[in-house]
This record gives C-alpha cells, sequence and structure tokens, in this order.
C-alpha cells in the first residue's frame, strides 16, 4: 500500500525563507535511501544538497530546477510502501508527524526553534482560560519511518558532506559580492514597497530602533513613510514630515511628492534615479555560456601561477624582415606571433611537462608527445581557442601558413569544433590590443598558457648604455599542481631566450 | 634580455595549506604516514596494542558516522545548525583518548569526538543543536564541559580550572580545546600568560584546521601557530592531526607533565576541516577543491584502515561489522531526534546556578503560575 510523505524545503541556513532548485539528482520512479542526495538547493548562504529523511521511491518533483521555493514548501512526493499506484498525496500527508518540525510537537506546541522559518509556522496561540473553547487539535502520532540507508556495495552516497566545487556552480565573487546584491535587492524593494508582487510579503520598512518607538508614538505607520537615510532607512525626520502633513494614514507618497514639499530634502539611493531603460539584459547562452563554463572549470580546478617576463626583441624584429623576404615565406605573413609560436614549441620540446594534463579519474598526469598548439581569437561571436594540431612537427613556413588559414577561419566564426578540441598548449596574443600583458586562465585541461604583449619601443639597457630597443612582456600562466615554479620559469626563460636571439633556437 | 635567476626555493604562497606535503614539514611529529606506515619518532613513542589499535578506528568511524547522520539532520530541517568535525576526527580521538578519568576537557562546539570518549550520548549534543536545551549533559560527571561557543573562552575556564587543581594539589589535569581562529582572541592569549605564569596543569590543544570560518591561517599569523607557546614560556609541539597514535602520544606526554606539575603544553593539531564551518557555510566560496582533494589523501580514518589491513591485525569482518554498528548508531540518532520531547518549560530555571536561589526560584514559581493561565 502506498504511504506518501512530502518532503518540505527546509531552512538549511539560519533563518532563511527561500531556496532555489539547481538541480534533481533523482528522477521520478528512483528507489532512495536515507539521506540519498536528492537535489541542490542555492540559498542566500550556499549551495547544498539536500539528503532524502525517507527510503522509498520517488512519486513526484514538485518543482523544476530553476525555480525559487519557499522554505516550508513541499519539493518532492516519496511512497515509503513501494508498491500500488502513485496516487495524490494523502490529505493527512499535509500535517507533518508529530515530532517532525513544522508540525505539533508532542507537547502540542508548535516548534519553531529549528527547521522550516517562521513564516510557515505559525505559533498556535492558547486562549485564556476565560476565552472560548479550545479547537480540538489532531495530534494522533504517525509512525515515523525506519530509516534505511542500504547496504554493501550497491549502497550510494549518502551525503556529500565534503562540499565538491566540481559537481557544483561555483558563484564568482562570494559574500562580499553577496551582500552588495542584497543591499541593492535592499534598495530597491524598499523604493517599489508599493508595488510588490502579489504573493510576497512586503519587507519590513528599515529603521533604527528609536525611530520606530518615535513612529509608534507619534501613531505613524513606518509603511506609509519613505526613507530618506543612506540605503532607504526611515528618519526621525521622515516620520515628522508625515505626521506634520497629517498624512499618518495615507499611502506612501512618491518620492518626487516628497521632493516637492519646500525644505525637504529627499536624497534617493542610486538605482531609484532610474535605471529604466538604462540597463541591458543579456541571456547567457551560446560562446558567452561555453567560455563562462571553461573558465570557471579551470580558475577552480587548476591553482594557477602567473609569472612575467620583459624581453628585448629587437634582434627579432631584424630577423623577421629578412626572413620575410626568403622564397620559402613569400607569400606567407611573417609576424612576431609566428616567432613567439616557434620559441614556445622549442621550448616544449625541451621540457615536455608543460605539454600535459591532469587525468583526475585516473589520478595520473598525461603528458603529451604531440603539440596541439591552441591560439586564443577574438571573433565576433566571443572567444574561440582552435588549435594546430602536430604543430612541433611543422616547419616555419608550415607554421605560418597555418597560423594564417586559423585565424581567418575563426574570424569568419567557421572554426569546427574539431579544430577547438584537443589542446595542449595555448597563446594568448593580448599585444594585438595595444596591452602589455594579462595573466591569462588556462584552457581547460592543458597546464600551460603565453600571454604575448605588444611590441614597443623602450629605452633599454643596451651594452651598458641606454638605447631605443623593441621590448615585449610575456606572462606564463600554469597550473600549479603539474608544473613548480622551476619548470615554469626555465620554460618561460627559453622561451624569452629565442625571442632575444634567434639564434639561441639553434641550440635547443 | 632579463635573465631569470637560477631557480631558488620556491615559496608557496599558502604555507602548508594549499599544498600541505606533510613530509615537508619538519617539526611535524607522526606515528603515522598517510600512506598507514607506521614509523617511530625520537620524543615520543607509544606502546599500542592491536585490540587498542581496532578500538581507536572504531572510534574513528562511529564519531564520522554520527557526523554524517547529524549533517543530513540539519539538511532535513531536524537542526538548527550543526559544526561538522569532518576530517578532524584522529585529532579529537586521539586527544580525548590520552585524558585520565580525573582529567577535565573545556570544549568549543565542535569536540563531538572528545564527547564520544568522555561517554556523552550523541543525541545530548544532537539537542543543544536541536534548540532543545542549552547542553545536557552532566560537565563533572563526564568531566566534559559543556559547549562553549565563545570563541576562546573556554581557555579561560580549563586555566581557572586548572588552578584550582593545583590548589587541590590533585592528580590531574585540565585541557581546553581551540581552533587556530581563536588564538587571534584577547582570552587565549591572557588564558596562555596565566597559565605559564602559574604553572597550572592545563594543555591548551589547537586544532589547526587552516581556516577561522573563510579567513586562511596565513592571513592570522606570521608565524606556526605552535612556536607562539614560546613567547608565553611554554613548549609548543605541532603533531600531524590526522594521525591519532601521534596526537594520542602527543597529548599523553602534555597531560603527564602538567600532572607532574611542569605547567601548560600547547599543541597544534595541523589538520584540516574537511566539510563546512557549520551547515550555513559554503567553503566552495573561499577555498579551491584542489585544496579538499590534496587533504583527502590524508584521510584520518583511510590511513588507519590502510595500517590495519596490511599489517592482518583486522580484516574485512572487522570493518564490515564497525559499519554495521555506525549504520545503528545513525538509526538511533536519527529516531532519537526524531523522538525528541520538547523540554519543559521550567527547565530553564532549574540549573542556573549549582544551588536553587531564592530569586530564580521566585521567577520559576511566576512563571508557573503564568503557564497555568491558560487553557490545556
Amino acid at each position: 500500500m502506498a504511504d506518501l510523505r512530502q518532503f518540505k524545503l527546509p531552512d538549511v541556513g539560519e533563518g532563511l525563507t527561500e531556496g532555489e532548485i539547481l538541480q534533481w539528482l533523482v528522477a521520478v520512479g528512483d528507489v532512495v535511501v536515507t539521506n540519498q542526495p536528492l537535489c541542490e538547493v542555492e540559498t542566500a548562504k550556499a549551495a547544498v544538497e539536500l539528503p532524502s529523511p525517507y527510503a522509498g521511491t520517488v512519486v513526484e518533483l514538485l518543482h523544476e530546477p530553476g525555480t525559487t521555493v519557499d522554505v516550508g514548501a513541499p519539493i518532492i512526493t516519496i511512497d515509503l510502501g513501494g508498491d500500488g499506484p502513485a496516487a495524490a498525496p494523502a490529505p493527512a500527508d499535509d500535517t507533518p508527524a508529530a515530532g517532525l518540525i513544522g508540525g505539533p510537537a508532542p507537547g502540542g506546541r508548535t516548534s519553531v526553534l529549528v527547521g522550516y522559518g517562521p513564516k510557515n509556522t505559525e505559533a498556535v496561540r492558547r486562549p485564556r482560560r476565560s476565552g472560548a473553547a479550545v479547537a480540538d487539535r489532531a495530534t494522533a502520532p504517525q509512525v515515523l519511518p525506519e530509516a534505511d540507508y542500504g547496504s554493501g556495495t550497491e549502497r550510494p552516497p549518502l551525503l556529500a558532506t565534503a562540499p565538491d566545487a566540481t559537481t557544483k556552480p561555483v558563484r564568482h565573487g562570494g559574500l562580499e559580492i553577496g551582500r552588495a546584491a542584497e543591499q541593492h535587492a535592499g534598495y530597491t524593494t524598499a523604493a517599489s514597497a508599493q508595488a510588490v508582487a502579489p504573493g510576497r510579503r512586503a519587507p519590513r520598512p528599515l529603521a533604527k530602533p528609536p525611530v520606530r518607538k518615535y513612529a509608534k508614538d507619534a501613531g505613524v505607520d513606518l509603511a506609509t513613510v519613505t526613507g530618506t537615510g543612506p540605503g532607504g532607512v526611515i528618519t526621525r525626520a521622515d516620520v515628522d514630515a508625515v505626521r506634520t502633513g497629517g498624512a499618518a494614514a495615507q499611502p506612501a507618497r512618491t518620492p518626487a511628492e516628497l521632493a516637492a514639499d519646500a525644505g525637504t530634502v529627499v536624497r534617493f539611493p542610486a538605482p531609484e534615479a532610474g535605471t529604466e531603460g538604462r540597463e541591458q539584459r543579456i541571456p547567457i547562452k551560446g560562446v558567452r555560456k561555453h567560455t563562462a563554463a571553461a573558465m570557471v572549470s579551470s580558475a577552480f580546478t587548476a591553482p594557477h601561477v602567473t609569472e612575467f617576463l620583459t624581453v628585448d626583441v629587437t634582434r627579432m624584429m631584424a630577423l623577421r624582415e629578412r626572413l620575410a623576404a626568403r622564397p620559402e615565406l613569400a607569400g606567407l605573413k611573417v609576424s612576431p606571433l609566428l616567432f613567439v609560436a616557434k620559441a614556445l614549441l622549442l621550448a616544449a620540446r625541451r621540457h615536455p611537462m608543460v605539454n600535459s594534463s591532469w587525468d583526475e579519474a585516473a589520478q595520473e598526469i598525461v603528458v603529451k608527445d604531440y603539440v596541439n598548439l591552441g591560439i586564443a581569437a577574438a571573433t565576433p561571436r566571443g572567444l574561440v581557442v582552435p588549435n594546430i594540431k602536430d604543430a612541433g612537427r611543422l616547419s616555419l613556413a608550415e607554421l605560418a601558413g597555418a597560423l594564417a588559414d586559423l585565424t581567418a577561419t575563426a574570424r569568419a566564426g567557421k572554426t569546427s569544433p574539431s579544430a577547438m578540441s584537443g589542446g595542449t598548449i595555448t597563446i594568448t596574443n593580448v599585444g594585438v590590443f595595444g596591452v602589455d600583458t594579462g595573466t591569462p586562465i588556462l584552457n581547460p585541461g592543458e597546464s600551460a598558457i603565453l600571454a604575448f604583449g605588444a611590441v614597443r619601443e623602450m629605452p633599454w639597457v643596451h651594452k651598458g648604455r641606454i638605447k631605443v630597443r623593441q621590448v615585449t612582456q610575456l606572462a606564463l600562466s600554469f597550473d600549479h599542481r603539474i608544473i613548480d615554479g622551476e619548470l615554469g620559469s626555465r620554460f618561460l626563460a627559453d622561451i624569452g631566450a629565442v625571442l632575444h636571439d634567434p639564434g639561441v633556437a639553434l641550440a635547443l | 634580455m632579463t635573465a631569470v635567476p637560477e631557480a631558488q626555493e620556491m615559496v608557496d604562497p599558502v604555507p602548508g595549506a594549499a599544498a600541505p606535503h606533510l613530509p615537508a614539514q619538519p617539526e611535524l611529529v607522526q606515528l603515522l604516514t598517510p600512506e598507514g606506515e607506521r614509523v617511530e619518532h625520537p620524543e615520543y613513542a607509544l606502546d599500542v596494542t592491536d585490540d587498542e589499535l581496532r578500538a581507536l578506528y572504531r572510534d574513528l568511524a562511529l564519531v564520522r558516522r554520527w557526523d554524517v547522520e547529524a549533517t543530513a539532520l540539519q539538511r532535513q530541517g531536524e537542526l538548527g545548525i550543526w559544526a561538522s568535525l569532518l576530517g578532524q576526527e584522529a585529532a579529537q580521538i586521539g586527544a580525548g583518548r590520552a585524558l585520565g578519568d580525573d582529567d577535565m576537557a573545556f570544549p568549543t562546539y565542535r569536540e563531538h569526538g572528545v564527547a564520544w570518549t568522555r561517554g556523552v550520548d550523541p543525541l545530548q549534543v544532537i539537542s543543544l543543536f536541536r534548540g532543545n536545551d542549552l547542553g545536557g549533559w552532566d560537565p563533572l560527571a563526564t568531566k566534559f564541559n559543556l559547549y562553549t561557543v565563545v570563541i576562546g573562552a573556554q581557555c579561560l575556564h580549563a586555566t581557572g580550572y586548572a588552578m584550582g587543581i593545583q590548589r587541590d594539589t590533585a592528580d590531574a589535569a585540565a585541557i581546553a580545546f581551540l581552533g587556530d581562529g581563536a588564538t587571534s582572541q584577547g582570552e587565549v592569549n591572557e588564558a596562555m600568560i596565566w597559565a605559564a605564569t602559574f604553572d597550572a596543569p592545563v594543555v591548551f590543544f589547537c586544532q589547526n584546521n587552516q581556516y577561522a570560518i573563510s579567513v586562511p591561517i596565513e592571513r592570522q599569523s606570521k608565524v606556526p601557530l605552535f612556536r607562539r607557546a614560546a613567547g608565553f614560556g611554554f613548549p609548543g609541539v605541532r603533531v600531524d592531526g590526522n594521525d591519532v597514535l601521534a596526537v594520542l602520544a602527543v597529548t599523553r606526554a602534555a597531560l603527564a607533565r602538567a600532572r607532574e606539575g611542569s605547567g601548560p603544553t600547547f599543541i597544534e593539531a595541523f589538520t584540516y576541516r574537511m566539510g563546512a564551518h557549520t551547515t550555513s557555510d559554503d567553503p566552495t566560496r573561499y577555498r579551491l577543491a584542489d585544496e579538499l582533494e590534496e587533504w583527502k589523501l590524508r584521510d584520518p580514518i583511510a590511513r588507519l584502515k590502510a595500517h590495519l589491513s596490511r599489517s592482518g591485525k583486522a580484516g574485512p569482518e572487522f570493518f564490515a561489522a564497525v559499519d554495521a554498528e555506525g549504520d545503528e548508531l545513525a538509526k538511533h540518532i536519527r529516531s532519537g531526534t526524531l523522538d525528541m520531547p520538547d523540554p519543559a518549560p521550567t527547565e530553564m530555571f532549574d540549573h542556573v546556578y549549582a544551588e536553587q536561589t531564592d530569586e530564580i526560584a521566585a521567577q520559576r514559581a511566576a512563571f508557573l503560575a503564568y503557564q497555568e493561565g491558560f487553557e490545556k
């Protein structure tokens, strides 16, 4: 016989009122054991997994992922009976079992100390003895379900008590940004208290305790006062303004009306100045979404270290002109990027560990004998990183041709998915935008990325004298799990040595 | 060109934490390596029988099972909050099992492992986190003080208690538990000054779990914590906090030193909080998953299990039996939590003072009369 129970969204922090369901980890029909994770929920404080309080079969998921659910609202129905047709939850299930939070405690009192927030659990006030007859409260205790954690090797993970960032959306900025967002939300809701969406509780007006008492004594309802203090806080003067205006019972006037009051200076929180039409909301999708996911995945799995090197490349620039005149390279673009690519390939051959990837699942480092050289390219659709397959085997002319093809294809927006997969190491040519350098983020699955800055004429000490030389900056980010500071430094120094004096290439 | 000088020793930006390669911690006392290999230390010998090793494993495993169940109960809305000890089991069990019957422990709010060794029922700890009471066990009977949420305050209590032991000329010691963040608190430093000055028989047992909520240790201290003890005038020891044997040996030595009148010791148990600070915290906002993966390799339970298995001191039947016992414990905790009755409203008047005062008795009577004013 079916024994349907609903699990209500608990307050997993302290005093939270709602949470967003990020994803379901079970599906209808799944058999779950006690403490098996059911879903991921993000609240104002944390993204957490909710473990099942019941062992049984999932009958219904009550909310789509992405839905924000009030604390105390049912989110899933689980059948403890395990057989019989799945029917709608029995009405009795709306009242939690005695002793469960949100339900009558064995003592007949509603527990508000823990579990669902105060919003959903109204304290039941008993009448004084002189009062009316007491309503009979059904407190028939339900049998508590027996915990079943599963057994043996089939046993699912009971609860990830150690959070795993790889399965959780990592939100940037953390607490500070969160607080700023809350404060901002506070501004806008306070300013538009009149336009609160139906079903949403109007926020409590912001005021300091002495002002609350002052307003109460004066008979002014704070909900009718527009705050002019920092962050929309109601001040004593605001209360006075309403009281002297005899407007205690009137609905709050708009800030504009208040501003019109002679002698009343009204300061608005910044968003009140009118963001209407001045903000653009762009859906996160396509290349942007892909880029964001890749960046987050890379930044929060591989510990990045970035090192910098400033190089005098005057000789390289001179060589470039001479080489461009050679018949082998006729018709090809002999760019500084070509030299950087060649220098990187030579240095990578000398230090193969930089051309590797971290295989978490296998607990192995994969060192690659081939170099698929990625080139970060700005395209109309956003950042793409196509790579030149087996670039280490190409002659300078072939490399120049491949670079030209790659950039032309990328700019035309025609880069194929295969051209973007399998990269082993990457160059990002930020110099073309006129900047000196940056701290690049690794392309996921790779261990090193080189940023190449603009080549500028700079005063430089050359042979003991200050001369005008052509100078550039290199920045190498690498995965510190695989590459120690020593290896990263040597690799970068070798690249710099070739760019400074291309003749060094003969020795590498 | 600008030459990069010969690669020098690379200084890790997060000493010991982001890349805590334990062998590179020269001052760390260790008796059991992360791989489960038994090693000797010149100053801290430990004779431990096979039965004792198995008992320690059981302690570690059951305390973790309790912790997992309590975390789940909080996520199911049954506890207001829970402070997980995940990853710190060895530090707590090792310290707890080093205590003698007459030694008195002063915990923070995370010492579930020590509570376990003192015989406190997990449900009594749970009822505090469920909001049913403010700590229901008898501190004198269990020799385990009530949980102290005020950071570092218990160090003063322990020092005062230890000075009492001194005046009673009793053969006992006090141990104060604290975290790395607490070392930045005034109370902790005051307690250490008093303890040093009076040679009080107290051990300051600091679990350096690398984070004061979200603040990493290197932003709180310019020196390894155990070196601070020298400034107060007593010894400081850094022990591998994920090695239950080393913690046991080091804590025993410190307690013996205290009992014989040689004064306090500061123990820094170098460990890692594998979970969140509490269930209200999200550590993915301030630390890298990579760091957690590093520490998983040094799991305090896995290394003892490896040692027991490899040396043939325990087989699959033993581990299966402990797992089964863990599930029974979890069921006891779960059903006990759901069945937990609300406390009587008058209980709050009953344990304010050791002996009831007239003032509190009058308040109790007035409250009862008020309650009687309502219909049932």
